[in-house]
Formats: structure tokens, sequence, C-alpha cells
């Protein structure tokens, strides 16, 4: 029947809800799964090092041209902004500030989110349709602890890495804009960064923000790719799911996080 | 040795979801040292059962038992157990394709024994070597041929020299020559290593060149069973039909449909 009625869209309603509750229900189990199992990817220090190379050390290019043109145009913007008022020593504490504490471990995570969750999704999910996970099943070997743990973990410790790489790369891009093209005064620039950014407030909490984010990013690359149906639609829905959902997460996080570390340091 | 047949399959059934029943009441043995064929049509329930005998899926009733252990009430770690002492060539080959064919080959040496590197090279390179692919030991999957695959993959399911080893469709979509290749193969390795097989195939001419018993499905019953010279000789005529690859028989040419006549709208002219 091709109702179209208020019924209709109840029900509708209704089966998207529950399936959602059942998707979020599952990725729970299936995240404790990874958690028990991550055993061999502490025996085996090798599998998580490999992925660090393939979920990091792959990302280190997208991630540190962006990083440096995200600083050059805060320096453009922050310039701007505050010679206005006479303040273009501030630059140094304007950038370093929004690159510590937010845009580093944000726009980090949604690049790593694209680049590296999407692969993630992608290799696991083509895995099951090729029947891999399965022919390890039969191997038994634990897919989960052989094929997911270790992309899990290689995930997560790529993450905070990267973060600090584009802050620093966009401090890096700020200071050519700033001092070597517009002439802001390079001592100034440097020491009011210095004694502005606070190592618990602002670079630590950039840091937790961006394990936090890594978490969450790489529990939904696995599970979207553990969870794919085994056809070439299902890989290529679960690698989009993977991007949306997991950007949506890094910035829903981002909001409760900050709100939390305000009124935990009383800023 | 015991007599006691390796698989032995009870009044099985089975199905993915309560409406849709894939196997009736299947009763089946598999002798040690004998290379069974399960043959059928497409979507028959052969790999269904093969699924049943790995551990994959539990049937609903009757009892499916690999070396006297009922599958069906095993644990994780019971049903690891038992599957390390089998071996099952996929469909597709489903090798790793994140690894080299030497890597493929040494998985289950790796993950399972505390072997030194030194032998597991060795061991390797006597597998490949049966299989006449020790000279592609440093090559990608991607960069082997369908039949090249499937030789791969059968030496990765017998790297631990199992019990039992499972090939579904091992001929599937392979050449002549490379069919000829795998069938001797199956029978070779299954012999040379006091194995048990079971081959899941509808390719008729080949299977029956080396299994020693067949039995045959349809529509998730064994309809008929016999060695491979009863089989080539039976008057039934679902054998028949399936031997001879009859295009019409008990296994209907046309799909369920409606009048032909009423469909195209030609019954009141009748």
């Amino acid at each position: 029947m091709n109702g179209s009625g208020p019924f209709d869209l109840v029900a509708r309603v209704g089966a998207w809800a529950i399936d959602a509750v059942r998707r979020i229900g599952a990725a729970t189990l299936f995240m404790l799964r990874v958690l028990f199992a991550s055993g061999t990817s502490i025996a085996r220090p090798a599998l998580t090092v490999r992925e660090v190379y393939f979920a990091g050390a792959l990302s280190l290019v997208i991630i540190m041209v962006s990083g440096l043109f995200v600083g050059m145009v805060l320096g453009l913007q922050g310039y701007d902004t505050l010679q206005t008022y006479g303040s273009e020593e501030k630059l140094g504490v304007l950038v370093a500030l929004s690159l510590v504490r937010e845009l580093g471990p944000v726009v980090a995570a949604l690049l790593f989110a694209s680049r590296a969750g999407s692969a993630i999704t992608a290799e696991i999910g083509l895995m099951k349709a090729t029947d891999q996970i399965v022919a390890m099943e039969m191997m038994a070997v634990d897919p989960v602890a052989r094929v997911v743990a270790p992309r899990f973990w290689g995930a997560v410790l790529s993450m905070p890495l990267l973060a600090a790489l584009f802050s620093a790369l966009g401090i890096f891009g700020a200071y050519v804009v700033g001092v070597r093209l517009l002439g802001v005064d390079d001592g100034a620039f440097w020491s009011q960064m210095q004694a502005a950014v606070d190592f618990r407030q602002d670079i630590l909490n950039g840091v937790v923000k961006s394990i936090v984010f890594g978490i969450g990013i790489a529990a939904v690359a696995t599970f979207e790719g553990f969870d794919a149906p085994p056809t070439a639609e299902g890989v290529s829905r679960a690698t989009t799911r993977t991007v949306v959902h997991s950007s949506l997460l890094v910035l829903a996080l981002d909001l409760v996080l900050t709100g939390f570390m305000m009124q935990m340091w009383g800023d | 040795m015991t007599d006691a047949p390796l698989v032995a399959i009870r009044n099985c059934n089975f199905g993915y979801t309560p409406a849709r029943r894939i196997l009736h009441d299947v009763d089946l043995v598999v002798p040690r040292g004998k290379v069974v064929a399960l043959m059928g049509g497409s979507g028959c329930g052969k790999t269904t059962l093969l699924r049943l005998i790995g551990g994959q899926a539990r049937a609903q009733t009757g009892s499916v038992e690999v070396a006297g252990e009922n599958m069906g009430t095993l644990d994780a770690d019971g049903l690891y157990r038992m599957r390390r002492r089998m071996g099952m060539l996929f469909q597709g080959g489903a090798l790793f394709t994140d690894m080299t064919v030497f890597e493929n080959i040494a998985f289950q040496m790796r993950e399972h024994t505390d072997l030194p590197e030194d032998a597991i090279r060795d061991l390797v390179l006597l597998k490949l070597h049966a299989v006449g692919l020790r000279g592609a030991a440093n090559l990608m999957p991607s960069e082997l041929s369908g039949g090249m695959a499937r030789r791969v993959a059968l030496a990765r399911a017998v790297a631990l020299d199992p019990m039992l080893v499972m090939y579904d469709e091992p001929f599937a979509g392979l050449d002549p020559i490379s069919l000829g290749v795998i069938g001797q193969l199956i029978r070779r390795s299954n012999d040379a290593l006091g194995a048990t097989s079971i081959v899941v195939t509808h390719d008729v001419q080949e299977s029956l060149k080396i299994v020693d018993y067949v039995y045959l499905m349809a529509d998730g019953r064994i309809v008929a069973e016999g060695t491979a010279e009863e089989m080539r000789e039976s008057d039934v005529p679902m054998v028949r039909q399936f031997v001879q690859g009859e295009v019409d028989g008990p296994v209907g040419f046309h799909y369920p449909a409606p009048d032909y006549r009423a469909d195209l709208g030609l019954a009141a002219d009748a």
C-alpha cells in the first residue's frame, strides 16, 4: 500500500527510530567486541603500527596542506580585523587559540573522517563482500581482533598527531602571512602567543578533543565497514554514512566537550 | 583409524528465516578419506550445507556432526578448535588482497603455530610447489589470473594439513585447462594428505572424474546419491537431466507463471 496519510508518516518515523536505536545498540555491542578483542593489537604492535601508517602517514599531505592554508586565511582575516583596533600584534594569540582550541582538532578530524575513515570502511566492507572476513573466521582467526581492532587503534593513535601537525602548520601559515607579508612585529607575534596560550586550558584540551574525535571516527568507520551489506551498493552506502555520521559526530562532540571544558576550567 | 564417517548429517532442517526453509530433512554421510561431491542447481542449498558443516550456521532441527562433534552445539572456542582442523576454498578464492601469495599461505601457520620463520618459508614453498605456483610467491592476488588465484586458494585451504577440506564451487568460471588442473589437485591433495573432501559444484563432468561419491540436491533435499558411475548410468529423470544437462525435465525451464495466453490478453480468443 502506497499510503500517504498521517498514520503512514507516523509508521515511517517509528520504523526509522526503531532502526536507529537498533543500529546504535549494534554499534555499542560491536565496540565492546573490539575492546575485548584488542589484546592482539597490544601483543602484536606491528599490526597497529601498519594501520597508523595507512590511516595517519598517508593523511599527512592533506592535513599539512590544509593546516597551512587555514592558518594563512586566519592570518589574513585576523590582521584585517585587528588592525582596525590597532591590535595587529595580537594576531599570534588569535591564530594560536583558534587553532589549538578548535580549528586544529575539528578541521583535522573532518579531513581525517573523509580521508582515512572512508578508507577504513571501504576496506573492511570490501573484505566482507569478497568473503575475506568469512575466510578468516573459517581459519579460526577472529576478524575483529585481526582486522578491526588494529585499524581502530591505528586511527585513534593517528588523530591527535595529525591535529597537532595541523595546528603547527596553521600557526606557521599565519606567521608567513602576518609577519612576513603584512609586517606584524615578529617578537610581538610569538611572545604574545606564548603568554596567552595555556598548556592545560588550551593545548591539553585540544589534545583531549582530538583523541575523543579519533575514537568517534574510528568507531563509526569500523562499525560501518563491518556492518555493510556485502554488495557494491552496500559498501558504497556504508562509506558515505561513515563520512556523514562521523563528521556530524565530531561537531556534536565538539560542542559537548567545549561546554564541559569551559565549565571545568571556569573559562 | 575409526570407520565412523567424518561428517554425518542427520535429519537436518535449516532456513535463514522461518518463512523460507532452505534444507529439508537432509541425511548425508561423508566417509573418511573420500572425495564427496554435493551437486545440484544454483540455489538448491549446497553452499548452505557447507556453512552448517563449517559451523557458520546452525541447523534448526537434526544434527551436523564432524569427527563426532555436534557443530550446532559448540561454543565459539569449540568452533575455532574444530575449524583449525578444516580447510575451505571459497567460490571467489577469498584471498587476502593486502597480502602476497606467500603471506596468504603463511597466514594460518603464523596465526596458529609457533613455527620459526625458516620452517614456515619451507612449508609455504612446498604447498605452492604442489600447485605449481612456487614462482608466484611474491605476486599480489590482483596480479593472478582466475585459475592461478583458485590454485593459491587451494594451497591455502590445505596449508595446515586439515582433516576436512571443503571446496565451494572450485570449478566456477575456469577455462578447460584450469578446470582439469584444479580437479586433479583436489584429488591428489586429498589422497596425499589423507584428508576428506567435500566438493560443492554444479560442474558435472569435471567433478565426476575425481569424486568417490555424489549427492544430488534439489530444492534443499537430497534427491539422489551414488558413485560417479552410478550417476552417469542412472535412469532417474532428475539425475539424467542434471548429468546430461537437459533443458527441460523435473527441473522446469519456466519459472512458475500464470497462463501464457492469458498473460498476453489472448484468453478470450482461445
